[in-house]
């Protein structure tokens, strides 16, 4: 059981796949206009992840080496489809407002990333908790990125009003309109890995 | 003229407006893995245009033919009802990977000097997702065949624009002196935030002529990043 924790604790920090691997960055950026598509977005990431790993695991002797790739798009796809189809039968609208980066965690680095990296090599049970650590470790990512967003777009937090209008009205408090846009996604990021190596001890990838 | 016109807002609008990795995020992470080097950067960059330019048109067909609900009429009347829609992701994968393969076993015979260019590059375009991306905005935005073809084209070269530019910045960027943290990934988040607010200011541009409609229909498509536009300019506009 502590080998699992220390497992997935060092998967969603200390190796953080967005911060230290630089991996899976492209639906990180889009999604996180606001808490509740990074949250849906963690999830169809942590879902598809799970799967991809412990199949590919399962699978990881008999595949070909040459077509290894082939065979992990093929997996993947199938998988984000499963999840695609559920999003638009129970959450339709959160569907629309993903529009066409649900399609896109097939080309997500970080699920064949792990898939490459981890899951080739390892039996099932590591390969599922890896997965989890990972999902975990992409999900508070967006989340922090999404909440800032938020708030500091729009004065809320996961649709609920956090700044009173009141405070706009006394203060002259305005919402700032670049963070909702591209470039503070970006910017946000940045300070995020920055704050997070700091923390961890600057290992300095690249 | 009016079709013109339309291609040209076309290419226009997705090199600049809405450049496929500044505001759509798409091939991020080839485009932090492969900025370091004008050179080598440029090679992918030309590679990403070629791949989409082929792709695109290529997935219009297999969508258009194969896919779309009622799409497979041309096989008979009994196959109107079918809706294969829900095959799309593994199909455009399918087709973009094995393009790839094939353009790259192409390439290898019949010019080994482009090969040889590119060479190292092809396989990793398999899994940008701008490639991917933009085949599923097409679809999403039901562009023409012509219309798919320079969107492509438009989006590719907003790419190779993009990664071009932020590999200049980041050979000077080596020379300066940075706080440890933040050096590498952090400060190319941040220049690549500055140069997306940059490419923003194109967004005053109008070149659309259509009716309303068609262009609310077309921005809604966008829905992710064109909502937060939206509110960003009511934001704007009742901060004055």
């Amino acid at each position: 059981m502590a080998s699992i924790k220390k497992q997935i604790k060092e998967a969603s920090w200390q190796s953080n796949p967005i911060a230290y691997q630089v991996l899976g960055i492209c639906s990180a950026l889009a999604v996180t206009v606001n808490v509740e598509n990074a949250l849906i977005m963690g999830a169809s990431v942590i879902a598809v992840l799970s799967g991809s790993n412990v199949a590919i695991s399962l699978m990881r002797n008999v595949i070909p080496h040459r077509i290894r790739i082939i065979v992990q798009l093929a997996v993947v796809s199938t998988l984000v489809i499963l999840v695609d189809q559920v999003l638009k039968a129970y959450l339709f609208e959160a569907s629309k407002a993903l529009s066409v980066f649900v399609g896109l965690i097939i080309t997500n680095c970080i699920i064949l990333g792990r898939a490459e990296a981890f899951a080739m090599g390892n039996p099932p049970m590591p390969s599922l908790w890896d997965a989890i650590g990972n999902g975990i470790g992409y999900t508070w990512v967006l989340v922090v990125i999404g909440a800032f967003r938020e708030l500091l777009g729009g004065g809320q937090l996961l649709g609920f009003r956090v700044i009173p209008i009141s405070f706009y009205e006394a203060t002259g408090y305005v919402d700032n309109g670049l963070m909702v846009l591209a470039p503070a996604a970006f910017i946000l990021l940045g300070l995020l890995i920055w704050v997070s190596k700091e923390l961890g001890g600057a290992k300095g990838n690249e | 003229m009016d079709m013109l016109n339309n291609l040209l807002s076309i290419v226009t609008t997705s090199i600049f407006i809405e450049n496929i990795l500044l505001a759509n995020f798409l091939g991020m992470c080839s485009f932090l893995a492969v900025s370091k080097k004008v050179e080598t950067a440029n090679g992918l960059g030309l590679a990403v245009i070629f791949v989409l330019i082929i792709t695109g048109p290529m997935n219009w067909v297999i969508n258009s033919y194969l896919l779309q609900p009622g799409a497979l009429e041309w096989a008979g009347e009994q196959f109107r009802e079918i809706d294969l829609s829900f095959l799309t992701f593994i199909c455009f994968i399918a087709t973009i990977a094995a393009l790839v393969q094939f353009v790259e076993m192409l390439l290898e015979k019949v010019s080994p000097a482009l090969y040889n260019a590119l060479g190292i590059f092809l396989p990793l375009i398999a899994v940008n997702c701008a490639i991917l991306g933009g085949s599923l905005f097409m679809v999403e935005r039901q562009y023409t065949f012509i219309e798919t073809i320079f969107y492509c084209l438009g989006s590719g070269i907003g790419w190779w624009l993009a990664i071009i530019a932020m590999a200049a910045i980041r050979e000077k960027l080596e020379y300066a002196d940075m706080p440890k943290g933040l050096e590498g990934l952090g400060i190319t988040m941040i220049t690549t935030g500055l140069m997306a607010m940059g490419f923003m200011c194109f967004a005053g541009i109008n070149l659309k002529k259509e009716d309303d409609g068609s262009q609310k229909e077309k921005s809604a498509a966008v829905a992710v990043e064109s909502e937060g536009q939206l509110a960003s300019l009511s934001a704007a506009e009742g901060g004055r």
